[in-house]
């Protein structure tokens, strides 16, 4: 049993009135930790192309200005990272999912969203689209920074942030689920924040 | 019991946390602070190895962050935190432990960034900010070894009060040259370096590399990175240039 | 985030595996490039512990931690050479 380190305590607690809005296990923070499992990458805009995939054929693909072509919207919301901060009221613009999945005809059951640099991320279908993920290219305003995964990432807020995955540049749709990076090695394929769902049998 | 001694584990042996007490509490600047350890069954360290810190708060948040060693071989285990100000565990460490407190920790650990007296010289240590924790457990481990290996420090700090160990780095003489670089602000009459080490002063400070040194850089990874690559600019065996290096401005 | 170093995971590893591997020597099975492990790339502080080749970038080693139990991925290690005995 670990000592206690008397007066050590979070760096953040949950602020007045924003109980209900806060998941169990979880801290709000005012930063924005930047964790990654690698490199930032930097492609240029000039090559970067978001695409949908089915198996190995890309059935439908974007450049980023056919992306800044469609229809864009703000969306604020609450995240949550599975290492226990989250952060209330982040703004960020982009492309709703539904807006790119309503150009492929499919009956996919999942996606897999993949990332330059190799992550990848699992993804029921009914959790990326009823306007609930966006593929987000602004934040707090401005350009989506590198660190933070710019230029863009998905953005899927009612799971846990490992989910939305960041320089995004697809999705493949899947019949059955898989798991992607961080559900390999024993992360929470679903990953609900509200039900603390970080690893595999929780 | 009498006669009972605390089974003694191999320092590159298995590992896991246990329990220190902190022994000793010494502030070295107005943010920094040293903190000596006891623990019952500490195998000895190396200078240059560090260990981890693991706090428990009272709901079960825990937090982990790595700290150099201070200390050399032969000295008691002491680790030196310099607290940030968005830090989560340094303010804790810097400002709430007192004597008596426990705390876990895991080490020592790291054979990579070691000196050891057999391993000669000449020295190149370079720090920045609290990057110089290790270096000075290198500098006391010569010093108490007896070496007579000549060491050149460079130890890049934003002003004259965030400077560590400043009496004891002066203190050295016999084949030790201290350079500070003094990057934001220098008193009045300053004579040292101003800037942030680059290229340049590597050139006119460094070892030439027909010394065959051997280099420990430590500190922030882009002052590492940039130091490091100096270094191999100016013909340094890559193989012999050693490096560590901390997240934002060296552990939190 | 700054990187780190193979130096940052020194503890865990050393938890993991009884014994230093700072200065274990992998062979990148991405690039073939062989590096002390305390001198590669450590990406910490998120879901898990991710060791990266210096060279290639190539992952090395992958360590979650779960309920408990430590998960560790070698996969991207094609050789690991270390020293006989320990210090």
């Amino acid at each position: 049993m670990s000592p206690i380190s008397h007066g050590f305590h979070r760096r953040h607690t949950v602020p007045d009135g924003a109980a209900d809005r806060v998941p169990p296990g979880q801290y709000v923070t005012d930063g924005f930790p930047v964790l990654s499992a690698g490199p930032t990458p930097h492609t240029p805009l000039t090559e970067w192309t978001f695409s949908i995939r089915q198996g190995s054929s890309t059935v439908k693909s974007w450049t980023w200005q056919e992306l800044q072509q469609l229809p864009a919207e703000t969306a604020t919301v609450d995240i949550h990272c599975v290492t226990r901060w989250s952060k209330l009221d982040t703004e960020w613009r982009g492309v709703s999912v539904d807006t790119l999945l309503d150009q492929v005809e499919h009956d996919a059951g999942y996606i897999m969203a993949f990332s330059d640099g190799g992550y990848t991320t699992n993804l029921p279908l009914a959790d990326v689209t009823g306007g609930k993920a966006w593929v987000a290219f602004s934040f707090a305003g401005a350009p989506l920074e590198p660190e933070h995964g710019g230029p863009a990432r998905l953005l899927v807020p009612h799971l846990y942030f490992w989910k939305s995955a960041k320089w995004v540049r697809g999705l493949e749709l899947m019949d059955e689920d898989r798991p992607g990076f961080w559900e390999t090695y024993g992360y929470n394929m679903y990953g609900d924040p509200w039900k603390e769902q970080r690893y595999q049998g929780d | 019991m009498e006669g009972t001694a605390v089974p003694r584990r191999l320092s590159s042996g298995p590992l896991s946390w246990e329990v220190a007490t902190v022994t000793e509490v010494t502030s070295e600047t107005p943010t920094v602070r040293t903190i000596k350890l006891g623990v019952p069954s500490w195998p000895g360290h190396r200078a240059g190895q560090h260990l981890d810190v693991r706090l428990t708060a009272e709901d079960g948040y825990s937090a982990e962050r790595s700290y150099s060693i201070a200390a050399a071989a032969d000295d008691p285990v002491a680790i030196t935190v310099e607290r940030l100000d968005d830090g989560e565990v340094s303010p804790y460490l810097t400002e709430d432990v007192r004597v008596g407190d426990e705390l876990e920790i895991r080490g020592p650990v790291g054979g990579y960034f070691v000196w050891e007296t057999a391993d000669g010289g000449p020295l190149l240590l370079v720090g920045g900010g609290s990057g110089i924790v290790p270096l000075r457990a290198i500098l006391r481990q010569r010093e108490h070894s007896g070496s007579d290996v000549p060491v050149k420090l460079l130890y890049s700090a934003r002003t004259l009060s965030d400077l560590i160990y400043r009496d004891e780095l002066d203190s050295y003489h016999d084949g030790v040259e201290i350079i500070y670089t003094l990057t934001r602000e220098q008193p009045a009459g300053w004579t040292g370096y101003t800037r942030r080490v680059d290229q340049a002063l590597l050139a006119e400070t460094a070892w030439p590399a027909g010394k065959d040194p051997l280099a420990f850089v430590c500190g922030p990874t882009s002052f590492v990175e940039t130091v490091a690559g100096g270094l191999v600019a100016l013909g340094y065996e890559p193989g012999r240039i050693k490096t560590e290096r901390f997240g934002g401005t060296g552990g939190s | 985030m700054d990187e780190l170093d193979g130096n940052g995971a020194a503890g865990l590893l050393q938890e993991i595996f009884g014994t230093d591997m700072t200065i274990a020597v992998a062979t990148c099975a991405s690039c073939g490039s062989a590096a002390q492990i305390g001198e590669s790339v450590l990406y910490a502080g998120g879901p898990g512990t991710v060791i990266r080749c210096r060279r290639c970038e190539g992952v090395l080693v992958v360590i979650t931690q779960v309920r408990g139990r430590h998960c560790v991925d070698l996969m991207g290690i094609r050789a690991l050479d270390m020293p006989v005995g320990s210090a």
